[in-house]
Protein backbone atom coordinates (compact mmCIF):
# COMPACT_ATOMS: atom_id res chain seq x y z
CA UNK A 1 0.00 0.00 0.00
CA UNK A 2 1.61 3.30 -1.15
CA UNK A 3 1.20 6.58 1.38
CA UNK A 4 -2.08 8.55 1.51
CA UNK A 5 -0.18 11.80 1.52
CA UNK A 6 2.61 11.65 -0.89
CA UNK A 7 1.95 8.55 -3.11
CA UNK A 8 5.64 7.36 -3.14
CA UNK A 9 6.39 5.30 -0.16
CA UNK A 10 4.93 2.56 1.33
CA UNK A 11 2.74 3.08 4.32
CA UNK A 12 3.38 1.63 7.43
CA UNK A 13 1.47 3.61 9.84
CA UNK A 14 -2.25 3.80 9.88
CA UNK A 15 -4.56 5.78 11.35
CA UNK A 16 -7.71 6.23 12.24
CA UNK A 17 -9.46 9.91 12.63
CA UNK A 18 -12.83 10.87 13.74
CA UNK A 19 -14.17 14.39 13.03
CA UNK A 20 -17.56 15.42 13.44
CA UNK A 21 -18.88 11.97 13.68
CA UNK A 22 -17.13 11.01 10.36
CA UNK A 23 -14.18 8.32 10.31
CA UNK A 24 -11.51 8.75 7.60
CA UNK A 25 -8.30 6.17 7.87
CA UNK A 26 -5.30 7.06 6.39
CA UNK A 27 -2.20 5.07 5.35
CA UNK A 28 1.17 6.82 5.90
CA UNK A 29 4.54 6.51 5.30
CA UNK A 30 7.10 7.41 8.26
CA UNK A 31 7.70 10.10 6.69
CA UNK A 32 4.27 11.76 6.49
CA UNK A 33 3.72 10.22 9.52
CA UNK A 34 5.72 12.35 11.18
CA UNK A 35 4.41 15.50 9.84
CA UNK A 36 0.94 14.68 10.44
CA UNK A 37 1.88 13.90 13.88
CA UNK A 38 2.32 17.60 14.68
CA UNK A 39 -0.76 18.65 13.89
CA UNK A 40 -2.23 15.88 15.59
CA UNK A 41 -0.71 17.25 19.13
CA UNK A 42 -3.68 19.72 19.44
CA UNK A 43 -5.89 17.28 19.41
CA UNK A 44 -4.44 14.57 21.77
CA UNK A 45 -6.82 15.76 24.80
CA UNK A 46 -6.64 17.38 28.01
CA UNK A 47 -7.70 13.91 29.87
CA UNK A 48 -5.28 12.34 28.54
CA UNK A 49 -2.98 14.71 29.96
CA UNK A 50 -4.23 14.64 33.46
CA UNK A 51 -4.30 10.79 33.43
CA UNK A 52 -0.60 10.94 32.91
CA UNK A 53 -0.58 13.16 35.57
CA UNK A 54 -2.88 11.41 37.92
CA UNK A 55 -0.15 8.63 37.60
CA UNK A 56 3.10 10.61 38.39
CA UNK A 57 4.81 12.21 41.39
CA UNK A 58 1.69 11.69 43.48
CA UNK A 59 2.55 10.27 47.04
CA UNK A 60 -0.44 7.79 46.74
CA UNK A 61 0.71 4.39 47.85
CA UNK A 62 0.56 2.20 45.64
CA UNK A 63 -0.35 -0.79 47.41
CA UNK A 64 -3.03 -3.47 46.11
CA UNK A 65 -5.83 -2.12 48.57
CA UNK A 66 -4.82 1.45 47.16
CA UNK A 67 -5.44 0.99 43.69
CA UNK A 68 -8.40 -0.98 44.46
CA UNK A 69 -10.19 1.69 46.67
CA UNK A 70 -13.37 2.48 45.30
CA UNK A 71 -15.89 5.44 45.99
CA UNK A 72 -18.98 3.77 48.17
CA UNK A 73 -21.38 6.34 46.60
CA UNK A 74 -20.25 5.91 42.79
CA UNK A 75 -18.34 2.72 42.59
CA UNK A 76 -15.51 4.42 40.53
CA UNK A 77 -12.08 3.08 41.09
CA UNK A 78 -8.83 5.42 41.23
CA UNK A 79 -7.92 3.05 38.14
CA UNK A 80 -11.22 4.09 36.00
CA UNK A 81 -9.83 7.76 36.96
CA UNK A 82 -6.34 7.32 35.75
CA UNK A 83 -7.71 5.65 32.26
CA UNK A 84 -10.55 8.19 31.82
CA UNK A 85 -9.34 11.49 33.90
CA UNK A 86 -12.89 12.14 35.31
CA UNK A 87 -14.16 11.33 38.71
CA UNK A 88 -17.65 9.86 39.41
CA UNK A 89 -19.60 12.00 41.37
CA UNK A 90 -18.64 14.64 44.45
CA UNK A 91 -17.98 12.09 47.12
CA UNK A 92 -14.65 10.68 44.82
CA UNK A 93 -13.50 14.09 46.36
CA UNK A 94 -13.17 12.38 49.54
CA UNK A 95 -12.45 8.95 48.84
CA UNK A 96 -9.33 9.85 46.48
CA UNK A 97 -8.05 12.55 49.14
CA UNK A 98 -5.02 11.71 49.52
CA UNK A 99 -3.94 11.21 45.67
CA UNK A 100 -6.33 14.70 44.63
CA UNK A 101 -4.72 16.79 47.02
CA UNK A 102 -0.87 17.17 45.10
CA UNK A 103 -3.07 16.75 41.65
CA UNK A 104 -4.52 19.96 42.70
CA UNK A 105 -1.70 21.08 44.00
CA UNK A 106 -0.23 20.74 40.82
CA UNK A 107 -2.82 21.92 38.44
CA UNK A 108 -3.79 25.03 40.54
CA UNK A 109 -1.31 25.74 42.71
CA UNK A 110 -3.87 25.51 45.57
CA UNK A 111 -6.12 22.91 47.24
CA UNK A 112 -8.22 25.59 48.95
CA UNK A 113 -11.41 27.10 47.44
CA UNK A 114 -11.64 30.90 48.35
CA UNK A 115 -14.20 31.97 46.04
CA UNK A 116 -18.02 32.33 46.26
CA UNK A 117 -20.30 29.34 47.65
CA UNK A 118 -23.78 28.23 47.31
CA UNK A 119 -25.94 30.31 49.55
CA UNK A 120 -26.88 27.29 51.29
CA UNK A 121 -23.68 26.31 52.08
CA UNK A 122 -22.72 29.82 53.04
CA UNK A 123 -25.23 29.61 55.97
CA UNK A 124 -24.60 26.44 57.51
CA UNK A 125 -20.89 27.27 57.43
CA UNK A 126 -21.84 30.75 58.57
CA UNK A 127 -23.71 28.82 61.62
CA UNK A 128 -21.03 26.09 62.30
CA UNK A 129 -18.72 28.86 62.65
CA UNK A 130 -20.79 30.97 64.81
CA UNK A 131 -21.18 27.83 67.21
CA UNK A 132 -17.21 27.68 67.63
CA UNK A 133 -16.97 31.11 68.98
CA UNK A 134 -19.87 30.41 71.39
CA UNK A 135 -18.30 27.34 72.22
CA UNK A 136 -15.16 28.79 73.19
CA UNK A 137 -16.88 31.10 74.70
CA UNK A 138 -18.49 28.96 77.07
CA UNK A 139 -15.41 26.98 77.77
CA UNK A 140 -13.60 30.56 79.20
CA UNK A 141 -16.82 31.59 80.73
CA UNK A 142 -16.47 28.27 83.03
CA UNK A 143 -13.13 28.19 83.21
CA UNK A 144 -14.08 31.81 84.84
CA UNK A 145 -16.69 30.60 86.96
CA UNK A 146 -18.83 33.09 85.59
CA UNK A 147 -21.94 30.32 85.23
CA UNK A 148 -24.48 33.18 84.60
CA UNK A 149 -22.61 34.02 80.99
CA UNK A 150 -22.16 30.53 80.71
CA UNK A 151 -25.83 29.23 81.03
CA UNK A 152 -26.75 32.11 78.69
CA UNK A 153 -24.04 30.59 76.33
CA UNK A 154 -25.43 27.50 76.37
CA UNK A 155 -29.09 28.43 75.83
CA UNK A 156 -27.76 30.30 72.63
CA UNK A 157 -25.73 27.30 71.23
CA UNK A 158 -28.52 24.41 71.96
CA UNK A 159 -31.02 27.61 70.36
CA UNK A 160 -28.80 27.15 66.97
CA UNK A 161 -28.10 23.26 67.12
CA UNK A 162 -31.92 23.10 67.05
CA UNK A 163 -32.03 25.12 64.12
CA UNK A 164 -29.54 24.04 62.30
CA UNK A 165 -30.90 20.27 63.00
CA UNK A 166 -34.53 21.43 61.55
CA UNK B 1 -37.58 30.50 20.47
CA UNK B 2 -36.22 28.24 17.49
CA UNK B 3 -33.40 27.24 15.81
CA UNK B 4 -34.56 29.07 12.83
CA UNK B 5 -35.46 32.23 15.25
CA UNK B 6 -31.76 32.08 15.61
CA UNK B 7 -30.89 31.60 11.79
CA UNK B 8 -32.79 34.86 11.42
CA UNK B 9 -31.44 36.94 14.21
CA UNK B 10 -27.89 37.59 15.31
CA UNK B 11 -26.50 37.30 18.61
CA UNK B 12 -25.52 40.29 20.65
CA UNK B 13 -21.90 39.80 20.36
CA UNK B 14 -21.81 39.75 16.93
CA UNK B 15 -23.06 43.28 16.75
CA UNK B 16 -19.79 44.75 18.01
CA UNK B 17 -21.67 46.76 20.66
CA UNK B 18 -19.32 46.20 23.15
CA UNK B 19 -16.02 48.12 24.40
CA UNK B 20 -12.86 47.64 22.62
CA UNK B 21 -14.70 45.88 19.78
CA UNK B 22 -12.17 46.64 17.17
CA UNK B 23 -9.92 43.98 18.58
CA UNK B 24 -11.64 42.17 20.83
CA UNK B 25 -14.68 40.01 19.53
CA UNK B 26 -16.46 38.57 23.20
CA UNK B 27 -15.80 38.10 26.36
CA UNK B 28 -17.54 34.92 27.95
CA UNK B 29 -17.39 33.50 31.38
CA UNK B 30 -18.50 29.97 32.19
CA UNK B 31 -19.21 27.94 35.47
CA UNK B 32 -19.49 24.17 35.56
CA UNK B 33 -22.56 22.84 38.08
CA UNK B 34 -23.04 19.49 39.42
CA UNK B 35 -26.20 18.19 41.24
CA UNK B 36 -25.18 16.63 44.24
CA UNK B 37 -27.19 13.78 44.72
CA UNK B 38 -26.01 11.94 41.25
CA UNK B 39 -22.81 10.88 39.87
CA UNK B 40 -21.38 13.32 36.77
CA UNK B 41 -22.52 12.75 34.00
CA UNK B 42 -19.94 10.38 32.18
CA UNK B 43 -20.47 7.79 35.03
CA UNK B 44 -24.28 8.11 35.59
CA UNK B 45 -26.51 5.41 34.13
CA UNK B 46 -29.24 7.08 31.71
CA UNK B 47 -31.83 6.57 33.83
CA UNK B 48 -30.07 9.21 36.03
CA UNK B 49 -28.93 11.34 32.84
CA UNK B 50 -32.84 11.51 32.51
CA UNK B 51 -33.23 12.25 35.71
CA UNK B 52 -30.43 15.18 35.59
CA UNK B 53 -31.82 16.66 32.37
CA UNK B 54 -35.16 17.18 34.27
CA UNK B 55 -34.32 18.51 36.89
CA UNK B 56 -32.06 20.82 35.30
CA UNK B 57 -34.41 21.51 31.91
CA UNK B 58 -36.83 22.78 35.31
CA UNK B 59 -34.97 24.77 37.11
CA UNK B 60 -33.27 26.56 34.30
CA UNK B 61 -36.60 27.78 32.93
CA UNK B 62 -37.75 28.92 36.32
CA UNK B 63 -34.73 31.63 36.40
CA UNK B 64 -35.79 35.27 35.84
CA UNK B 65 -33.08 35.99 32.98
CA UNK B 66 -34.28 32.80 31.38
CA UNK B 67 -37.81 32.88 30.66
CA UNK B 68 -38.91 33.21 26.88
CA UNK B 69 -35.81 31.16 26.17
CA UNK B 70 -35.31 27.79 24.10
CA UNK B 71 -34.66 24.54 25.09
CA UNK B 72 -33.68 21.86 23.08
CA UNK B 73 -32.46 18.11 23.69
CA UNK B 74 -29.60 17.33 21.19
CA UNK B 75 -30.11 13.89 20.87
CA UNK B 76 -33.41 14.90 19.19
CA UNK B 77 -31.68 17.33 16.61
CA UNK B 78 -29.99 16.46 13.23
CA UNK B 79 -26.30 17.06 12.48
CA UNK B 80 -26.42 19.66 10.93
CA UNK B 81 -28.38 21.60 13.72
CA UNK B 82 -26.42 20.15 16.11
CA UNK B 83 -23.32 21.74 14.11
CA UNK B 84 -25.35 24.77 14.00
CA UNK B 85 -25.49 25.39 17.71
CA UNK B 86 -21.76 24.55 17.93
CA UNK B 87 -21.08 27.21 14.85
CA UNK B 88 -22.71 29.75 16.90
CA UNK B 89 -20.75 28.83 19.86
CA UNK B 90 -23.78 28.77 22.05
CA UNK B 91 -22.15 24.69 22.90
CA UNK B 92 -19.20 22.88 22.62
CA UNK B 93 -18.04 20.20 19.92
CA UNK B 94 -17.89 17.42 22.79
CA UNK B 95 -21.90 18.16 23.49
CA UNK B 96 -22.61 16.54 20.07
CA UNK B 97 -21.40 13.34 20.64
CA UNK B 98 -23.57 10.42 22.52
CA UNK B 99 -26.19 13.11 22.35
CA UNK B 100 -28.59 11.26 24.17
CA UNK B 101 -29.86 12.94 27.34
CA UNK B 102 -28.21 16.43 26.51
CA UNK B 103 -29.60 19.37 26.72
CA UNK B 104 -29.36 22.82 26.22
CA UNK B 105 -30.96 26.27 26.60
CA UNK B 106 -30.52 29.38 24.62
CA UNK B 107 -31.61 32.97 26.31
CA UNK B 108 -32.82 35.92 24.34
CA UNK B 109 -30.04 37.54 22.26
CA UNK B 110 -27.97 34.91 22.66
CA UNK B 111 -25.84 36.03 25.66
CA UNK B 112 -27.01 32.78 27.97
CA UNK B 113 -26.56 29.33 27.16
CA UNK B 114 -26.53 26.69 29.03
CA UNK B 115 -25.47 22.98 28.30
CA UNK B 116 -26.37 20.18 30.33
CA UNK B 117 -25.13 17.02 30.96
CA UNK B 118 -21.98 17.91 28.70
CA UNK B 119 -18.76 17.56 30.77
CA UNK B 120 -20.57 18.38 34.09
CA UNK B 121 -24.35 18.54 34.77
CA UNK B 122 -24.73 22.25 33.72
CA UNK B 123 -22.13 24.08 31.62
CA UNK B 124 -23.66 27.94 31.99
CA UNK B 125 -22.16 30.37 30.00
CA UNK B 126 -23.00 34.08 29.40
CA UNK B 127 -21.06 35.78 26.35
CA UNK B 128 -20.82 39.76 25.95
CA UNK B 129 -19.89 41.53 22.98
CA UNK B 130 -16.02 43.63 23.04
CA UNK B 131 -13.90 43.51 26.23
CA UNK B 132 -16.95 42.93 29.18
CA UNK B 133 -15.84 40.33 31.40
CA UNK B 134 -17.03 42.37 34.44
CA UNK B 135 -20.72 42.18 32.97
CA UNK B 136 -20.71 39.04 31.98
CA UNK B 137 -19.68 37.81 35.40
CA UNK B 138 -22.64 39.62 37.12
CA UNK B 139 -25.40 38.13 35.00
CA UNK B 140 -23.80 33.99 35.39
CA UNK B 141 -22.88 35.52 39.43
CA UNK B 142 -26.73 36.17 39.71
CA UNK B 143 -28.18 33.19 37.71
CA UNK B 144 -25.89 30.79 39.29
CA UNK B 145 -27.11 31.96 42.86
CA UNK B 146 -30.75 31.90 41.35
CA UNK B 147 -29.92 28.36 40.42
CA UNK B 148 -28.45 27.29 43.88
CA UNK B 149 -31.39 28.08 45.50
CA UNK B 150 -33.65 25.82 43.04
CA UNK B 151 -30.90 23.20 42.71
CA UNK B 152 -28.02 21.43 45.11
CA UNK B 153 -24.90 21.71 43.95
CA UNK B 154 -21.82 19.39 44.49
CA UNK B 155 -19.72 21.34 46.71
CA UNK B 156 -17.29 21.29 49.51
CA UNK B 157 -15.85 23.52 51.74
CA UNK B 158 -11.87 22.36 50.29
CA UNK B 159 -12.46 22.06 47.37
CA UNK B 160 -15.20 24.42 46.34
CA UNK B 161 -17.61 23.57 43.69
CA UNK B 162 -17.00 19.76 42.76
CA UNK B 163 -16.33 19.17 38.84
CA UNK B 164 -15.74 16.06 36.65
CA UNK B 165 -12.24 16.90 35.94
CA UNK B 166 -10.10 18.01 38.74
CA UNK B 167 -9.06 21.23 36.44
CA UNK B 168 -12.20 22.66 36.92
CA UNK B 169 -12.83 22.59 40.77
CA UNK B 170 -13.20 25.38 43.14
CA UNK B 171 -14.71 27.73 41.55
CA UNK B 172 -15.91 25.81 38.31
CA UNK B 173 -14.61 29.31 35.96
CA UNK B 174 -13.59 30.12 33.42
CA UNK B 175 -13.50 33.49 31.84
CA UNK B 176 -12.02 33.95 28.18
CA UNK B 177 -12.19 36.38 25.22
CA UNK B 178 -11.53 36.03 21.73
CA UNK B 179 -9.64 38.21 20.35
CA UNK B 180 -8.22 39.76 16.81
CA UNK B 181 -4.60 39.79 16.29
CA UNK B 182 -3.86 39.98 12.53
CA UNK B 183 -1.13 42.80 13.19
CA UNK B 184 0.40 40.93 15.79
CA UNK B 185 0.87 37.96 13.66
CA UNK B 186 1.98 40.04 10.47
CA UNK B 187 4.56 41.36 12.47
CA UNK B 188 5.43 37.99 14.13
CA UNK B 189 5.03 38.70 17.64
CA UNK B 190 2.41 36.47 18.63
CA UNK B 191 4.78 33.53 19.43
CA UNK B 192 6.29 35.69 22.16
CA UNK B 193 2.88 36.76 23.45
CA UNK B 194 1.04 33.53 23.48
CA UNK B 195 4.55 31.98 25.32
CA UNK B 196 4.60 34.90 27.81
CA UNK B 197 0.90 34.85 28.86
CA UNK B 198 1.17 30.96 29.76
CA UNK B 199 3.80 31.80 32.13
CA UNK B 200 0.81 34.48 33.57
CA UNK B 201 -1.36 31.67 34.38
CA UNK B 202 -3.22 32.22 31.04
CA UNK B 203 -4.13 29.82 27.97
CA UNK B 204 -4.36 30.56 24.61
CA UNK B 205 -6.95 28.15 22.13
CA UNK B 206 -8.57 28.33 18.80
CA UNK B 207 -12.00 29.76 17.87
CA UNK B 208 -14.20 27.27 18.96
CA UNK B 209 -11.92 26.10 22.25
CA UNK B 210 -10.22 23.23 23.27
CA UNK B 211 -8.40 21.64 20.63
CA UNK B 212 -9.19 23.79 17.93
CA UNK B 213 -6.11 25.77 15.93
CA UNK B 214 -6.04 29.36 15.52
CA UNK B 215 -7.52 30.41 12.13
CA UNK B 216 -8.30 34.19 10.81
CA UNK B 217 -6.38 35.37 13.20
CA UNK B 218 -8.18 34.79 16.31
CA UNK B 219 -7.13 33.52 19.69
CA UNK B 220 -9.12 32.70 22.74
CA UNK B 221 -7.66 33.89 25.65
CA UNK B 222 -8.37 32.12 29.19
CA UNK B 223 -7.63 30.82 32.56
CA UNK B 224 -5.95 27.81 33.23
CA UNK B 225 -6.59 27.98 36.99
CA UNK B 226 -9.63 27.95 38.80
CA UNK B 227 -8.95 26.68 42.25
CA UNK B 228 -7.15 29.09 45.35
CA UNK B 229 -8.67 32.28 44.12
CA UNK B 230 -11.57 34.30 44.48
CA UNK B 231 -13.44 34.77 40.79
CA UNK B 232 -13.26 38.21 40.79
CA UNK B 233 -9.48 38.35 41.37
CA UNK B 234 -9.48 35.85 38.10
CA UNK B 235 -11.44 38.05 36.17
CA UNK B 236 -9.02 41.28 36.99
CA UNK B 237 -5.99 39.04 36.18
CA UNK B 238 -7.21 38.63 32.93
CA UNK B 239 -8.53 42.14 32.09
CA UNK B 240 -4.75 43.42 33.28
CA UNK B 241 -3.38 40.74 30.79
CA UNK B 242 -5.87 41.24 27.84
CA UNK B 243 -5.45 45.09 28.21
CA UNK B 244 -1.84 44.94 27.60
CA UNK B 245 -2.09 42.33 24.66
CA UNK B 246 -4.74 44.99 22.91
CA UNK B 247 -2.37 47.92 23.43
CA UNK B 248 0.48 45.62 21.74
CA UNK B 249 -2.02 44.96 18.94
CA UNK B 250 -2.92 48.29 18.16
CA UNK B 251 0.73 49.59 18.38
CA UNK B 252 1.69 46.71 16.25
CA UNK B 253 -1.56 48.42 13.72
CA UNK B 254 0.29 51.65 13.91
CA UNK B 255 3.68 50.49 13.37
CA UNK B 256 2.59 48.55 9.73
CA UNK B 257 0.51 51.30 9.11
CA UNK B 258 3.76 54.30 8.93
CA UNK B 259 5.86 51.46 7.98
CA UNK B 260 4.31 49.63 5.21
CA UNK B 261 1.05 51.52 4.61
CA UNK B 262 0.64 50.63 1.01
CA UNK B 263 1.59 47.17 1.17
CA UNK B 264 -1.00 46.62 3.91
CA UNK B 265 -3.62 48.50 2.36
CA UNK B 266 -3.05 46.61 -0.85
CA UNK B 267 -3.52 43.00 1.13
CA UNK B 268 -6.73 44.38 2.53
CA UNK B 269 -8.14 45.70 -0.74
CA UNK B 270 -7.36 42.70 -2.87
CA UNK B 271 -9.31 40.65 0.13
CA UNK B 272 -11.81 42.69 -0.29
CA UNK B 273 -12.20 42.93 -4.00
CA UNK B 274 -11.58 38.42 -3.85
CA UNK B 275 -14.44 38.20 -1.61
CA UNK B 276 -16.50 40.66 -3.61
CA UNK B 277 -15.93 38.51 -7.00
CA UNK B 278 -15.24 35.13 -6.25
CA UNK B 279 -18.14 32.01 -6.69
CA UNK B 280 -16.07 29.70 -5.32
CA UNK B 281 -14.41 30.14 -1.86
CA UNK B 282 -13.51 27.98 0.61
CA UNK B 283 -14.60 28.16 4.91
CA UNK B 284 -10.40 28.53 5.55
CA UNK B 285 -9.97 31.59 2.54
CA UNK B 286 -12.94 32.89 3.53
CA UNK B 287 -11.85 33.67 6.96
CA UNK B 288 -8.24 34.75 6.45
CA UNK B 289 -9.90 37.26 3.73
CA UNK B 290 -12.33 38.28 6.46
CA UNK B 291 -9.84 38.72 9.03
CA UNK B 292 -7.98 41.25 6.88
CA UNK B 293 -11.46 42.96 5.73
CA UNK B 294 -11.73 43.69 9.35
CA UNK B 295 -8.56 44.83 9.98
CA UNK B 296 -9.31 47.63 7.31
CA UNK B 297 -12.28 48.14 8.71
CA UNK B 298 -10.57 49.19 12.04
CA UNK B 299 -8.04 51.13 9.84
CA UNK B 300 -10.41 53.07 8.20
CA UNK B 301 -8.91 51.98 5.19
CA UNK B 302 -12.52 50.24 3.98
CA UNK B 303 -14.83 52.84 4.43
CA UNK B 304 -18.18 50.96 2.75
CA UNK B 305 -18.34 47.68 5.63
CA UNK B 306 -18.85 47.88 9.25
CA UNK B 307 -17.73 45.64 11.99
CA UNK B 308 -20.95 43.76 12.17
CA UNK B 309 -21.53 43.01 8.85
CA UNK B 310 -17.93 41.49 9.03
CA UNK B 311 -18.52 39.65 12.03
CA UNK B 312 -22.08 37.95 10.51
CA UNK B 313 -20.32 36.99 7.66
CA UNK B 314 -17.60 35.12 9.80
CA UNK B 315 -20.80 33.42 11.24
CA UNK B 316 -23.48 32.57 8.33
CA UNK B 317 -20.54 31.85 5.67
CA UNK B 318 -20.18 28.25 8.25
CA UNK B 319 -21.30 25.23 6.95
CA UNK B 320 -24.26 24.67 9.00
CA UNK B 321 -25.39 27.77 8.74
CA UNK B 322 -25.35 27.53 4.67
CA UNK B 323 -27.13 24.70 4.78
CA UNK B 324 -29.79 25.78 7.36
CA UNK B 325 -30.23 28.58 5.14
CA UNK B 326 -30.64 26.46 1.91
CA UNK B 327 -32.89 24.02 3.76
CA UNK B 328 -31.33 21.17 2.33
CA UNK B 329 -27.60 19.36 2.77
CA UNK B 330 -24.61 20.73 0.81
CA UNK B 331 -21.85 19.03 -0.21
CA UNK B 332 -18.34 20.84 0.08
CA UNK B 333 -18.57 21.80 -3.51
CA UNK B 334 -22.15 23.41 -3.55
CA UNK B 335 -21.33 25.23 -0.07
CA UNK B 336 -18.46 26.87 -1.80
CA UNK B 337 -20.45 28.05 -4.26
CA UNK B 338 -23.13 28.91 -2.29
CA UNK B 339 -20.90 31.04 0.45
CA UNK B 340 -19.31 33.08 -2.52
CA UNK B 341 -23.27 33.83 -3.33
CA UNK B 342 -23.53 34.93 -0.09
CA UNK B 343 -20.56 37.38 0.28
CA UNK B 344 -21.09 38.89 -2.86
CA UNK B 345 -24.38 39.45 -1.77
CA UNK B 346 -23.92 41.06 1.42
CA UNK B 347 -20.68 43.19 0.78
CA UNK B 348 -23.21 44.35 -2.09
Amino acid sequence: MVCNICGKNQATVHLTEIIDEQITELHLCEECAQKKGAQMESHFGLSDLLAGLADLGTQFNKTKTDIKLKCPKCGLTYEDFKKVGRLGCGECYTTFKEALVPLLKRIHGSTQHCGKSPKKIARIVKARNELEVLKEKLQKSIQKEDFEEAAKLRDKIREIEKKSNK
Amino acid sequence: MTLDDLLNNTGEWIRCTGPVSDIVMSSRVRLARNLANYPFAHWASKKEQEAILAAAKESTLSVKKLKNSMFVEIGKLDPIDKQFLVERHLMSKEHMIDAENKGLCVGQDEIISIMINEEDHLRIQVMKSGFNLKEAWQIIDDMDTELGNLLDFAYSVDFGYLTACPTNAGTGMRASVMLHLPSLVMTKQIGKVLQAITKLGLTARGLYGEGTEASGNFFQISNQVSLGHKEEDIIDNIERIIKQIVDHEQSARETLLLQNREALEDRIWRAYGTLKSAHIITSTETIDLLSLVRLGVDLGVIKQSDRALINELFVITQPAHLQKMERKKLGPNQRDVKRAEIIREKLG
